[in-house]
């Protein structure tokens, strides 16, 4: 890891600041990707500006039917949340099942979501429930958030504050963990709101996706076996040592029952 | 994160900047106070330095070992303010004022603390490397879930490795040594 100018600024307006200011500016939340991406040298900022100490960035809150949820709030603290466990059990359990204890303690929401790995729980939790990402400058829909692999819509500089879920009616999440790291093979978030009901995958392409052709169905019934002989085509979807894209592609049919089945 | 998408090619074309804005910054060297295993400490670190470094190399604390230096293993596992950390995985600057408990800080009065000696009466370890990790996050788990079974526990140490054991004589040693910390 080459050295850099670490910052620890307490309030966004001087953190937005010093990444003005700074040469090659990156922010570091809890560094569960951040730190081993500097090893590898993938990244090499010149100036490190650490968010921990911002305290608007921190805290679980609900409002009516819309719970909040701090960019800095670690997995461990949304797991371990009796507001959310309460509105969206299925979130408490997807934050209790990322990585193991030592990253829940660390790793947060708003780094899991500026970061946008493919195989991340988080973007299907966001994109599943409809939710809005705040930022610095602006309101964001969690179905624009996220624009390709490892790309989100965030602009240089730009610090996610908190981000807002409808709570739903009902929801349910299942992932096929990849067994070393625990990230998502594959996972599906399925979430019912009134009318409406949203599917979303993860670790199947390159970016979380809705599967339209599922929601119509459950919007209809729902139940997992609305969703027999619905099936996602391999095609574009990812394709590696851990599982062929066609592999990927029945594990989203079998974890949308799964995740239906398990919805509350 | 463009930026890492152009790191990537970066790295792979060979094309780095030369590292010379490394040592202008290395002259202004961050200082940072901590506690540690109950003793307050003031260090000079470089902001890059990892806080397994900084406690094995700065502090003379080799306990906390380093298995895999990339997030996998824990075998660095400390407890940062009471919560089990990979110490290879958060710079020595983030734990600025923070409350740092070591494997050296678990035994008092030279009595081993109730897990160190249920990994030793249970045949926990083999040889030895994972066991430092493996214990913080052990007591970690034992103090956050008062009722511990054997899937619990296999949950809870997901995150450490052992290439030794086959884990059976870990989970009896942290289902043995909760039960002590109760008593
Ligand atoms: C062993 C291991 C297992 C893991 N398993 C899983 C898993 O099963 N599922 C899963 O989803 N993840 C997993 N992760 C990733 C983990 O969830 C990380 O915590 C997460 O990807 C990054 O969050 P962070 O807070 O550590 O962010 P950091 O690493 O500090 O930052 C990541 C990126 O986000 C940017 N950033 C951070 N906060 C903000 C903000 N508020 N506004 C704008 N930009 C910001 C940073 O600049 C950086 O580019 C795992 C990680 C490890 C090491
Ligand atoms: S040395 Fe830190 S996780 Fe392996
Ligand atoms: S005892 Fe050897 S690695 Fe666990």
């Amino acid at each position: 890891m080459y050295d850099f100018t670490y910052h620890r600024p307490e309030t966004l307006a001087d953190a937005e600041k010093m990444f003005a200011d700074a040469d090659d500016g990156q922010y570091i939340a809890g560094g569960q990707t951040m730190v081993p991406v500097m090893k590898q040298r993938l990244a090499m900022p010149s100036d490190i500006i650490d968010l921990e100490r911002i305290s608007d960035l921190k805290g679980i809150s609900r409002d009516g039917n819309v719970l909040s949820i701090g960019a800095m709030t670690t997995h461990a603290e949304v797991a371990g949340s009796g507001d959310v466990a309460k509105a969206i059990p299925a979130l408490a359990r997807l934050a209790d099942d990322i990585g193991d204890p030592a990253v829940r303690n660390r790793g947060t929401l708003g780094g899991s979501i500026a970061n946008n790995d493919p195989a991340a729980d988080y973007p299907a939790a966001l994109v599943g429930l409809g939710a809005t990402i705040h930022t610095t400058s602006r309101e964001i829909p969690a179905d624009d958030f996220f624009t390709g692999l490892f790309e989100t819509a965030l602009e240089e500089g730009e610090v996610i504050v908190k981000v807002s879920i409808p709570v739903p009616d009902k929801a349910g999440y299942v992932k096929f963990p990849q067994p070393a790291s625990r990230f998502a093979l594959v996972g599906v978030f399925v979430a019912q709101i009134g009318d409406s009901v949203r599917v979303a995958a993860t670790g199947a392409g390159p970016c979380v996706f809705r599967v339209e052709a599922m929601e119509k169905a459950l919007e209809k019934d729902f139940s997992a076996s609305a969703l027999k002989g619905i099936s996602v085509p391999g095609e574009g979807l990812n394709n590696d040592i851990h599982a062929s894209a066609d592999y990927r592609a029945s594990l989203i049919s079998t974890l949308a029952r799964r995740a239906v089945a398990a919805a509350e | 994160m463009i930026v890492l998408k152009e790191r990537f090619v970066m790295y792979f074309r060979c094309t780095f900047p030369p590292a010379t804005p490394a040592l202008e910054f290395a002259a202004v060297m961050p200082v940072i106070s901590l506690t540690v295993n109950g003793n307050p400490v003031t260090v000079d670190v470089e902001a890059r330095a990892l806080l397994s470094r900084v406690l094995r190399d700065q502090l003379d604390l080799t306990g906390t070992h380093v298995g895999c230096d990339t997030s996998q293993c824990g075998a660095c596992v400390v407890h940062v303010d009471g919560k089990p950390v990979k110490s290879c995985t958060m710079l020595a600057v983030q734990a600025d004022g923070e409350n740092i408990t070591t494997i050296e800080g678990l035994a008092k009065d030279g009595k081993l603390h109730p897990m160190q000696e249920a990994f030793r009466e249970n045949h926990g370890l083999q040889c030895g490397f994972c066991t430092p990790g493996m214990i913080m996050t052990a007591v970690a788990l034992a103090d956050e879930n008062p009722e511990l079974d054997e899937m619990s526990v296999r949950k809870g140490l997901e995150g450490n490795l052992c290439r030794c054991t086959g884990y059976q004589n870990i989970i009896h040693a942290v289902l043995d040594g909760a039960k002590a910390m109760r008593s």
